[in-house]
């Protein structure tokens, strides 16, 4: 066998490098452009009473979506307090009790059914399940949707997570007599605690962008979210709506909304970040 | 692995010594502290460990050798029936302890394991602090006053020989010690909860000889309250610490007996081949 000569070796070395960095410097532009895009328009549109105050119909001046900002607050609150304790439990029972067996593995594959499934669908399935039986659209509804679509990433990781921790931490609780369920809580979760921490912050992010499940269980509405049982306001919604109006002043609330999400999953993902830097050290 | 057979000369020595030692001190052979028989254990279809017989005594070292994949760790891995934590596997048979088969279904295995400790081969301290290490077990079976805990981690760390070098860093976390501290550390965790058995999985084959040497030193030490089943793959550490020695071969135990007997005279053609290095 003849050996390949050095010059063609760093000849593809070279090309390799060079592909790689530029479909790197491509993405990196992408998001770039969507950063500068999204502040430019958007930053005009920030100011205090954007969230201090309800809308207003188009034309008037002022007016804030202060409405939808807590309206979308409660709603994640809400979907984290239902998502993140059952996605936990699932994840832990994949991990430390289902492991291999039949029922964990059905349990995994619907994880991934999930986790691929389109997010109107399950929009589509709250409308069904608790719009139309209530007769309303209600901030429950939206809250359920987003747990749901919270569910399977919170499971996924927390399994991941739990499966690094090596099995002699486990074995070394276990036998120092510990139940189970201590291992699992005062043990093997502390040892994945920054990683569990780092999914919980991804799916929250992941929900945070979500439009199509409101549309159709929150929906939307001009005013001070007071009762959960109604329509809710919301940014994401909102933005849709606004957008899609032929009013500049609209238009230009929706880019300010654009930039308040953007801005808040971009911190989560930073805070995720140092979170596992922190595991890592 | 390769032992010369000088090498072997001076451990015979060093063991013929330590037997006149023991001779005077010993008053009369020590009872049996755990009984195995008809052991046999299963990885899924693959039958690992076959018809085990053995007698453990109290207050000996029993070192545990033979060639990788023979069957040691999974033998002494039933004696507290940590294999349960895996789905596949299960055994058959008998180990007595303390007057009850311990393999049976209603035995109850948090008591089973407040009297076997274990050590395993890499050490793996809790992500907490030294002192909560310790106190971990000792938390899990006894509600004490704070004055009283502090003190049994103490005195488990200096039994352990750990106390001198963490005496002032006891608030930091364990994961920061160096790998010998933290094998001790885990034999402070182990022993703090007042074991009968202490049960060591190649406890020294992940740190440095110097390391290795002072838990040689703590395993003496121990043995005049513990019994202590030791796997190793490292015949001169048998040699050097135990008393009695069992030499396993593909999951069958072919030869047990003094550790004097089992370097000096072994009586089966299969343990003086892998003594003398000839295989392993």
């Amino acid at each position: 066998m003849k050996p390949r000569s050095k010059a063609k070796r760093i000849f593809v070395n070279r090309l390799i490098m060079a592909i790689s960095a530029a479909v790197s410097g491509l993405f990196l532009f992408i998001l770039g452009w969507v950063l500068y895009a999204v502040i430019m328009r958007g930053g005009a549109a920030l100011n205090v009473s954007f969230f201090t105050r309800l809308p207003t119909p188009p034309g008037v001046p002022g007016g804030g979506l202060a409405n939808a900002i807590i309206g979308t607050l409660m709603m994640t609150v809400l979907a984290i307090a239902i998502g993140v304790p059952i996605g936990l439990l699932a994840g832990i029972y994949l991990s430390e009790f289902g492991q291999e067996s039949r029922f964990a593995d059905v349990i995994r594959f619907m994880c991934n059914v999930l986790m691929g499934t389109p997010s109107i669908i399950i929009g589509m399935f709250v409308y069904a399940l608790l719009v139309v039986p209530a007769h309303r659209f209600s901030g429950y509804a939206g809250a359920a949707a987003l747990a749901i679509l919270m569910l399977p990433v919170v499971m996924k990781t927390t399994e991941d997570i739990l499966k690094l921790v090596p099995n002699t931490l486990r074995e070394s609780a276990l036998a120092l007599a510990a139940p189970r369920w201590k291992v699992t809580l005062g043990v093997v979760f502390r040892a994945g605690k920054s990683g569990l921490l780092t999914g919980i912050l991804l799916a929250i992010a992941r929900i945070s962008g979500e439009t199509a499940p409101l549309l159709f269980t929150a929906l939307n509405s001009p005013y001070w979210p007071r009762r959960f049982q109604e329509p809710t306001a919301n940014l994401t919604v909102t933005i849709f709506n606004y957008a899609m109006s032929p009013y500049t002043d609209w238009q230009q609330k929706a880019w300010g909304a654009s930039l308040l999400i953007t801005v808040s999953v971009l911190l989560l993902t930073v805070i995720a970040r140092f979170a596992l830097a922190e595991r890592r050290k | 692995m390769i032992v010369s057979n000088k090498r072997v000369t001076v451990l015979k020595t060093e063991n013929a010594n330590l037997r006149e030692h023991r001779s005077q001190s010993a008053i009369s052979e020590p009872k049996v502290m755990v009984s195995v028989r008809k052991l046999n254990f299963y990885y899924g279809q693959h039958q690992a460990l076959f018809d085990n017989n053995i007698d453990i005594l109290e207050r000996q070292v029993t070192a545990i050798i033979g060639p990788s994949g023979c069957g040691k760790s999974t033998h002494i891995r039933t004696y507290n029936r940590i294999y349960e934590l895996y789905r596949d596997q299960r055994v058959e048979g008998q180990i007595m302890l303390d007057g009850q088969n311990i393999l049976d279904d209603n035995m109850d295995l948090i008591q089973l394991r407040h009297k076997v400790g274990m050590i395993f081969q890499k050490p793996s301290p809790f992500p907490m602090s030294i002192f909560e290490n310790v106190a971990y077990g000792l938390r899990l079976h006894n509600k004490m006053p704070q004055g009283e805990l502090v003190g049994r981690v103490e005195d488990a760390l200096k039994r352990a020989a750990l106390l001198d070098e963490v005496k002032d860093q006891l608030h930091q976390p364990g994961t920061q010690l160096s790998g010998g501290q933290q094998q001790r550390l885990c034999i402070a965790r182990a022993i703090a909860v007042e074991p009968m058995v202490l049960l060591m999985d190649e406890p020294c084959s992940a740190i440095d000889p110097i390391a290795t040497g002072k838990i040689e030193d703590l395993i003496e030490t121990l043995k005049k309250k513990y019994t202590i089943v030791l796997v190793t793959h490292n015949m001169q550490q048998a040699a050097r610490v135990s008393d009695y020695t069992a030499f396993f071969y593909q999951g069958r135990i072919i030869e047990f007996g003094r550790t004097t007997q089992i370097f000096e005279n072994p009586s089966m053609k299969q343990t003086e081949d892998y003594i003398t290095g000839r295989f392993g």
